[in-house]
């Protein structure tokens, strides 16, 4: 099950922050904002998403760019709200 | 005292870490009008030293034209130094009215409003318009003053891949749901100096009934075949429903900005944009010279052909000296370095030569994407150009980048 969804989250970052023709490789471990890949402006459609795939509410004050650095630290975050 | 020896300290930290990140900008002192050849005292302390600037947005050369500073006086003489109001209560003069109506001729738009700065133009307009029904759907890389406008505003919003139609098209399929949906963009982007393909964006929101709005500050008054801007390049005036721009840059350099588009929406954000309610009238004698630059650049085509001569002419050096430059047809011509250190360092390096440009690295731009940003001015001479080209050769060669490509310049000094 966690496993599915960090494929989950992994597939989605990849296809709405990465371009096409970029040769960066993503992996569970990689930071995202930090690394600039994720900005903290379109951080939002990934909220929205992790909360509608996942029925998570996740309030804004836990929603941190540190929070969402890594799909493994994101995935760590949505199952302390699904519990 | 509330402001404790404590409390002095813990904000001396703060400062400390800015420096420590190596993001702490230095004061830059200009001791003379702006202009190709300017007078600078830097570092603070430093003797006066005149160098070529090349990092101002002065694109045609009208900061301080004759005519222009001429304008400004009788603005001055004609009607006074500043309005004392806001511009609904007693701060509109029938010069801020020609203004709005010369400024909406020349963009083709219905109606245009004016604020203090294109910064309140853009922390204003979405508030006025949008509701929580309502959506934003903006570029990745837009202009950090709308994406301000857009967080003070109550509408959802989304963003698409930067100037990626695919994109876009997708995330507009998915928010059909949607009341208004605006797509916002920057007409030129400041740091790539890349346009974003307007064409391509107004038939997208034409298929599926959205809005679009772009902020055209780096573009107003020169691109486009008579400078109107990034909707006349692309043949779409028609299509576009909102432009917010600057008399701070191309227009003229002093301040002020505006919101130009269908007269619905001009006459909602003169009801409810709290950057127009809430702070001075432009003052009359930026006023009546704004006046004065719309004449010239409606006037002809003289200063806009020149400035494109320019960018293309100083492309060319560069690039033929065999230093890494981004694509692309505007004023903006970014110097490719990747490496912020490099970047910093070659900017130090030119200033010595005399010419005055800046490094920008993460997170003005992506990490990893650290240049020195070029702007060119219709003011700049054939001379002053070459004299920047060969100054480039020269710092370039030092650090030993030329004819290097992306890859090259990584491998020699990393991201």
């Amino acid at each position: 099950m966690a496993d599915e969804m960090r494929d989950m989250v992994l597939e989605y970052v990849i296809d709405e922050y990465v371009d096409e023709d970029d040769d960066e490789e993503v992996s569970f471990d990689t930071p995202l904002i930090s690394s600039g890949i994720v900005d903290s402006f379109s951080m939002v459609s990934l909220k929205v998403f992790l909360e509608k795939k996942c029925h998570v509410s996740l309030p804004d004050k836990e929603a941190t760019p540190e929070a969402f650095n890594t799909v493994n630290k994101i995935c760590e975050l949505v199952r302390r709200f699904q519990d | 005292m509330a402001y404790s020896e404590k409390a002095r300290s813990l904000f001396a930290e703060d400062i400390q870490a800015i420096r420590d990140k190596g993001i702490y900008k230095e004061k830059r002192f200009i001791c003379s009008p702006q202009d190709p050849e300017i007078e600078v005292e830097y570092p603070e302390g430093a003797p006066k030293m005149k160098v070529l600037n090349f990092c101002a947005n002065n694109y045609l050369g009208l900061s301080n034209h004759p005519e222009i500073v001429k304008a400004a006086h009788e603005g001055l003489d004609e009607r006074g130094f500043g309005m004392s109001s806001v511009r609904f209560i007693c701060g509109t003069q029938d010069i801020h009215r020609e203004l709005q109506d010369k400024v909406s001729d020349f963009l083709g738009m219905e109606d245009t409003l004016l604020f203090p700065s294109c910064m309140d133009a853009n922390s204003g307009v979405f508030e006025s318009i949008l509701g929580p029904e309502d959506l934003i759907l903006a570029d990745r890389l837009i202009h950090a003053s709308l994406i301000d406008g857009i967080k003070l505003c109550s509408a959802q919003y989304d963003t698409f891949k930067h100037m990626n139609m695919k994109h876009l098209r997708k995330k507009l399929e998915l928010h059909q749901d949607k009341r208004h949906v605006l797509v916002v963009t920057d007409g030129v982007f400041s740091m790539d100096g890349d346009l974003a393909p307007l064409d391509e964006m107004c038939d997208l929101c034409d298929e599926f009934g959205a809005m679009i709005l772009v902020d055209d500050s780096h573009a107003s008054g020169f691109i486009g075949r008579t400078g109107r801007g990034t909707h006349e390049h692309f043949n779409c005036i028609d299509q576009v429903d909102l432009i917010t721009t600057t008399f701070g840059k191309g227009l003229g350099g002093a301040s002020g900005g505006c919101v130009s588009g269908k007269k619905e929406l001009i006459e909602l954000c003169r009801q409810n944009a709290r950057p127009y309610l809430f702070s001075n009238s432009m003052a009359p004698p930026i006023v009546n010279a704004s006046i004065k630059v719309m004449d010239l650049v409606t006037k002809d085509t003289e200063l806009r052909d020149k400035l494109e001569w320019n960018a293309a002419y100083f492309r060319k050096g560069v690039e033929d000296a065999g230093l890494c430059v981004r694509p692309g047809n505007t004023p903006i011509v970014p110097v490719m370095l990747y490496n912020a250190k490099l970047a910093n360092d070659m900017s130090r390096d030119m200033y010595a030569e005399g010419i005055y440009v800046i490094g920008f690295f993460f997170p003005v731009v992506p990490s990893g994407a650290a240049r020195i940003r070029v702007q060119l001015s219709a003011a700049h001479t054939k001379e002053q150009i070459d004299k920047a080209v060969t100054a480039f050769k020269k710092v370039g060669e030092k650090y030993g980048i030329l004819g290097l490509d992306k890859k090259g310049i990584i491998e020699k000094y990393g991201m």
